[in-house]
């Protein structure tokens, strides 16, 4: 077994909660670890596939898995079973990642004023804001999940370097295609928005595009490449592509 | 096909039906009329589905005309509101005839109001419902010059009927559930929670409300920290700084923000119409208590139904207006 598939010895997963009267959360860790992204996305995917009687709606967390049902239809104690069996019958963390997932490359400026606390982000990671920069362009990091806001993807999962905590006050503004990055993940902002996370670079890119045949680009499992590039090469995307993807490309993983 | 036709408008005025189910696998939230119970008064005293939409009015209304006669409903935050300068008792239903001006004002109390009509409002839905998101950039707000379609009424001859004020206007106790990050919170800071006499905080809309209190932070082990995890609406998140935000439904669908516990579905219209100042407290019941309180739509519009009452143009209406008229100070006819 090699390290990609180790499970999760934690013994207090998987853990049932609730969450208001009419859901149950299934998570796997309530740290992030690549064997329970992928144990939550292949447990909901089992779900959408077998369609239970009152469930109404799922979704995924990074390492958990929300099930939405009608407990007027089927009480907590039946669907608490259920889902029991069903993690009991297989080791989730060893499932592997979706099919037909792509590699992305996405422009993007670091720092200066398209990502004012990119220092601050690599002074709290122990690190030069070059290698930072370094750290954070040239290897793909994962989309754990999409989430907060339509089509926005949580990526990871970078070094225990970048386990950096949110700031305690909002920052009250971030523009659309912001990247922000804290504990060991980034999130690639799909509209303005405040956020506690801290703002390190600038993209184009649009996560959701409302009148688009595909309103969704990005789906978990997909990764990302955040190549970086200079804020004329960035000006220059701006008058070239309105696509929404700016730039970025794509390719299937095989 | 007849319409109403938006004179002048308030701010953000929106479509609202129950919103989306489904999506939140893509980051978006369910959305949706603020206040529930209001969407379905109005599906009750028009008499039809409670999947029809209305136009929600955020604090101010706006004037408003039909092209064709119309059945209307008003329903949620009390409103002044007048046809022609005739003053409209609120929760109950009136006819506008094509030409007549329909003004609705400030609310007198609460926060939302609901302007529902017969056949319902029949814009294009966008993924299965015509509710705005605004936070989302679903849909747009309703503003002067646009006419929202309506659809085909097939009550138009049912008698003008009204039905009881269901007080939710003006703050009060919301019951709570544990949630999955409720254990974060020690118990002492959970004690303080109920002990707390919050009040809502100008800081407020479809996505969530902020609540001001005295004394300390509210704090979680390792807030900072945790992981994001799945948001549903009612939950109560306490931000970096400790300040709790009831969050509506146009929420995140994920946050990284702690949760101590969740508005029970009941209370969720109280919280999301208590207005600036309102006082909330909060109470914990367990989840068999709160399954007790929970009601299917079906059974919502049927307790509904059976308090309708003919709406007849009688003194005491005439004094409910008065009465209401005197406890606002505001008149029918207002300025923007």
């Amino acid at each position: 077994m090699d390290s990609k598939t180790q499970p999760n010895p934690d013994q207090n997963f998987p853990r049932l909660s609730n969450i208001g009267l009419s859901g149950i959360l299934v998570s796997f860790s309530d740290v992030l670890s690549e064997a329970a992204n992928r144990a939550a996305l292949a447990f909901r995917a089992h779900l959408e596939v077998a369609t239970w009687d009152g469930i109404e709606e799922t979704t995924t967390s990074l390492t958990s898995v929300y099930v939405g049902f009608d407990p007027k239809y089927i009480s907590h104690a039946t669907m608490e079973k259920d889902l029991q069996d069903l993690l009991k019958s297989r080791n989730w963390l060893l499932s592997e990642l979706p099919q037909k997932r792509k590699l992305w490359r996405v422009p993007t400026v670091f720092g200066g004023e398209f990502g004012p606390q990119l220092d601050e982000a690599a002074e709290l990671a122990q690190m030069t804001v070059q290698d930072a920069v370094m750290q954070l362009s040239n290897s793909p990091v994962q989309v754990l999940t999409i989430g907060y806001a339509p089509g926005q993807p949580y990526l990871g999962t970078l070094g225990e370097h970048w386990n950096i905590p949110r700031q305690t006050a909002l920052t009250a503004k971030v523009p659309a295609g912001a990247l922000v990055v804290a504990i060991r993940q980034l999130v690639l902002f799909t509209a303005d928005s405040p956020t506690g996370w801290r703002h390190i670079g600038q993209t184009g890119f649009r996560g959701f595009r409302p009148q688009s045949d595909t309103p969704f680009p990005l789906r978990p499992g997909d990764e990302v490449i955040f190549d970086a590039i200079d804020a004329e090469k960035y000006a220059n995307l701006a008058v070239q592509d309105s696509s929404g993807n700016f730039g970025a490309t794509w390719e299937e993983i095989q | 096909m007849s319409a109403l036709i938006i004179r002048r408008a308030g701010p953000a005025l929106s479509v609202q039906d129950k919103g989306r189910i489904g999506y939140m696998v893509q980051g978006l939230s369910r959305g949706g009329a603020a206040d529930r119970l209001a969407l379905a008064e109005g599906a009750v005293l028009l008499g039809q589905s409670g999947d029809f939409a209305a136009l929600e009015m955020p604090g101010f209304g706006g004037v408003f005309e039909v092209t064709q006669d119309t059945r209307i409903a008003l329903t949620g935050a009390p409103m002044t509101a007048s046809i022609d300068g005739e003053p409209l008792l609120w929760n109950a239903t009136h006819r506008v005839a094509a030409g007549q001006q329909l003004t609705i004002g400030a609310p007198l109390r609460g926060l939302y109001g609901y302007l529902h009509v017969g056949g319902g409002f029949a814009t294009d839905p966008v993924m299965g419902s015509r509710a705005a998101h605004l936070t989302a950039r679903v849909g747009n707000a309703v503003v002067a010059g646009m006419s929202l379609p309506i659809g085909n009424d097939e009550n138009a001859d049912q008698a003008d009927v009204k039905l009881p004020m269901n007080e939710r206007f003006q703050g009060g106790i919301l019951r709570i559930t544990p949630s999955a990050q409720t254990a974060r919170f020690s118990k002492a800071e959970r004690a303080r929670f109920e002990a707390t006499e919050f009040t809502r905080s100008p800081r407020g809309n479809r996505q969530g409300v902020q609540l001001d209190f005295e004394g300390a932070p509210f704090t979680a082990a390792q807030q900072l920290h945790i992981l994001s995890e799945i948001i549903v609406p009612g939950d109560i998140q306490m931000t970096g700084d400790g300040v709790p935000f009831i969050l509506l439904p146009e929420c995140q669908t994920t946050g990284g923000y702690p949760r101590i516990a969740t508005v029970v579905p009941q209370d969720q219209p109280l919280a999301a119409q208590a207005p600036t100042g309102a006082r909330l407290r909060f109470q914990f019941i367990k989840l068999k208590e709160g399954l007790e309180t929970l009601r299917s739509e079906a059974q919502i519009l049927a307790d509904l139904k059976r308090t309708l009452q003919p709406l007849v143009r009688d003194p005491r209406d005439i004094r409910d207006l008065l009465s209401y008229q005197m406890i606002s100070g505001v008149t029918a006819g207002h300025d923007e």
